[in-house]
């Protein structure tokens, strides 16, 4: 079995985030790592590996040169090989245009499965999973807790709001897994030496035959206007409790008429 | 006139108020048809008509429940594909945003989700970075296919037709490759809905077990209340993680937030903090939860909480 996982290397949710002078996510003033998100998608993968007793694993993200370092942090958790798709024409790129290059990326590469994360947590959108199954005409079993592959079949259990689902699909096929399917291991000292010795292959738009024109900020479908910090909310009240908390924090709602 | 497209999210007919809500928002942009896909269109159309809708498209067809999304997908598409409208709208939750995402490929347009407002000029507002940022932005090729999330307007009637015309779909072998082969269906609380609920009740780490809901389900009850839990709360199995307020789970942005033993890590203030009125409940005062409180109580929620309810008893009856 072949296993691609969709990594993405994100500005550190817990930094200061913050735009640049061109409206794009500025990726240099902060720290970035690996999306958390996509590190269940990482285990997910090995997971399958490790239950079949066979299987490689290639890693594939887009980004600035930086971005590599995702690419190192999922090759020290397992894994066999990764892929970099790295082209100054592609910064300020749209989902659109993220899927189309990834979908064109995925092309050149072997693969049964697969494996995202839920979301990027940068912008959130979750739409690039759904964009990937529908640009390669394969089944997207999305925002999976659980998943499991026998033979040529991959079967997911989707937790929605009304229901639980089990939602099922030959190979090959895409999933994208929540942070519902178990903790991610750590990297071993000796996975983080071997990751160094496996190998990561670039590409540019070229190698990939797609037109510099239609991605990065100039072929974005939507533009940014304006990103303005919110402000700070108001200072409000704090009391203490002196046995009359929840009386007091009554009198406070029926002011808002809540109650 | 401008035609928009509203996807309309039911449940066997019964309109889900988010939808009325982006009928409200389409009325700013041109003349909203509603898309109904699935069965139950007949329960429907009274409210379609009475929020807007001009138009109720429906497609209804065994594939739209046999497998995930993707025909969804393909039906919203073909009936853009017949109306060329001038933008199309969805709720901005799971499977609208996946609707979303593939409908902006197979027509060629733009796309934005999480859409907080979007005004007469298309121009839509989103909520990012934890909350932190408010950013503008507008779709400038195609359709603009944008994604609305729930309380971003507030619902207002404006009777219309309701025109139904049913559309008739081929689904292509693509969209039906992910088979759903079965479908458990979650027990229903009763409450409303977390999303769209006016007042939300949370506990997190503070409540300390399953058994400690049981005081803020009894709150939430006495204000017509959703609970919801903080990821703290429902990895350690207290509540269903389908309560989960913050960044992996549900953004609420209700009018009232009761945090209750909650820290206010940014992975739930991301969730919360564009709630119209926050109120705090925590043991310790240092609690990050507290800045953003518009008023908090520094105690035991196992004090303050079942007193607090008393209280809205005695003043209510």
């Amino acid at each position: 079995m072949k296993i691609v996982v969709l990594v993405k290397h994100v500005p550190d949710a817990a930094s200061d985030r913050s735009f640049a002078a061109d409206l794009t996510v500025d990726r240099a003033a902060v720290d970035g790592r690996l999306s958390e998100l996509d590190e269940y998608a990482v285990e997910q993968a090995l997971q399958l590996v490790e239950k079949a007793g066979e299987g490689e694993i290639t890693f594939l993200t887009m980004g600035p040169e930086g971005a590599g370092e995702a690419l190192r942090k999922a090759l020290s958790m397992g894994g066999d090989a990764a892929v970099h798709v790295v082209d100054d024409a592609l910064h300020g790129s749209d989902a659109l245009a993220t899927s189309l290059v990834l979908a064109k990326a995925l092309g050149k590469l072997e693969w049964d499965l697969v494996v995202c994360g839920m979301s990027s947590t940068d912008a959130w959108m979750s739409v690039v999973p759904a964009m990937l199954s529908e640009r390669l005409g394969v089944a997207g079993l999305t925002l999976a807790s659980e998943l499991t592959v026998d033979g040529g079949t991959v079967t997911i259990r989707r937790d929605g709001d009304d229901a639980s689902t089990t939602v099922t699909a030959a190979l090959p096929a895409l999933v994208s897994v929540t942070d519902q399917t178990g903790e991610a291991r750590y990297p071993s000292f000796k996975g983080i030496m071997a990751a160094k010795k496996k190998p990561v292959t670039t590409y540019t738009l070229a190698d990939l035959g797609v037109d510099s024109g239609s991605v990065g900020l100039g072929g974005a479908w939507s533009a940014v206007d304006a990103a303005a910090k919110r402000p700070p909310r108001a200072a409000g009240v704090v009391v203490s409790d002196e046995g009359d908390g929840g009386v007091k924090l009554a009198e406070f709602l029926a002011t808002g008429k809540f109650i | 006139m401008t035609e928009i497209l509203v996807l309309v999210d039911h449940v066997d007919g019964a309109v889900r108020k988010p939808t009325l809500e982006l009928l409200t928002i389409a009325r700013r942009l041109g003349q909203p048809s509603a898309v109904f896909l699935g069965a139950g269109v007949a329960d429907a159309t009274e409210t379609l008509a009475r929020f807007g809708a001009a138009k109720v498209y429906v497609v209804e067809a065994p594939e739209l429940d046999k497998y995930l999304v993707a025909p969804k997908a393909e039906a919203l598409a073909a009936v853009a594909a017949q109306a060329s409208p001038a933008a199309i709208l969805v709720t901005s939750h799971a499977e609208g945003k996946e609707i979303a995402a593939r409908v902006a490929v197979k027509l060629g347009s733009g796309i934005i989700t999480d859409a907080v407002d979007v005004d007469a000029d298309g121009v839509a507002s989103q909520s990012v970075f934890a909350g932190s940022f408010l950013v503008t932005s507008k779709v400038t090729h195609g359709a603009p296919v944008i994604a609305v999330k729930p309380n971003a307007a507030a619902p207002q009637e404006s009777p219309a037709a309701a025109a139904v015309e049913t559309v008739a779909v081929t689904f292509s072998e693509a969209a039906t490759k992910a088979e759903i082969t079965a479908v458990a269906p979650r027990a229903k609380s009763g409450r409303p809905e977390l999303t769209e609920a006016a007042i939300v009740v949370s506990g997190g780490r503070g409540v300390g077990g399953a058994e400690g809901f049981g005081v803020l389900e009894a709150l939430a009850d006495a204000l017509g209340a959703a609970v919801g839990a903080s990821r703290a709360a429902t990895d350690a199995g207290w509540y269903p993680h389908a309560f989960q307020v913050g960044q992996t789970g549900k953004t609420v942005s209700p009018q009232l937030y009761i945090a209750n033993g909650i820290s206010g890590a940014i992975q739930h203030r991301a969730g919360m903090q564009t709630s119209k009125t926050i109120v705090a409940v925590n043991k310790d005062a240092e609690a990050p939860i507290f800045e953003l409180a518009d008023y908090g109580v520094v105690g035991d929620l196992f004090n303050v909480v079942p007193q607090l309810t008393e209280e809205i008893g005695r003043r209510t009856s």
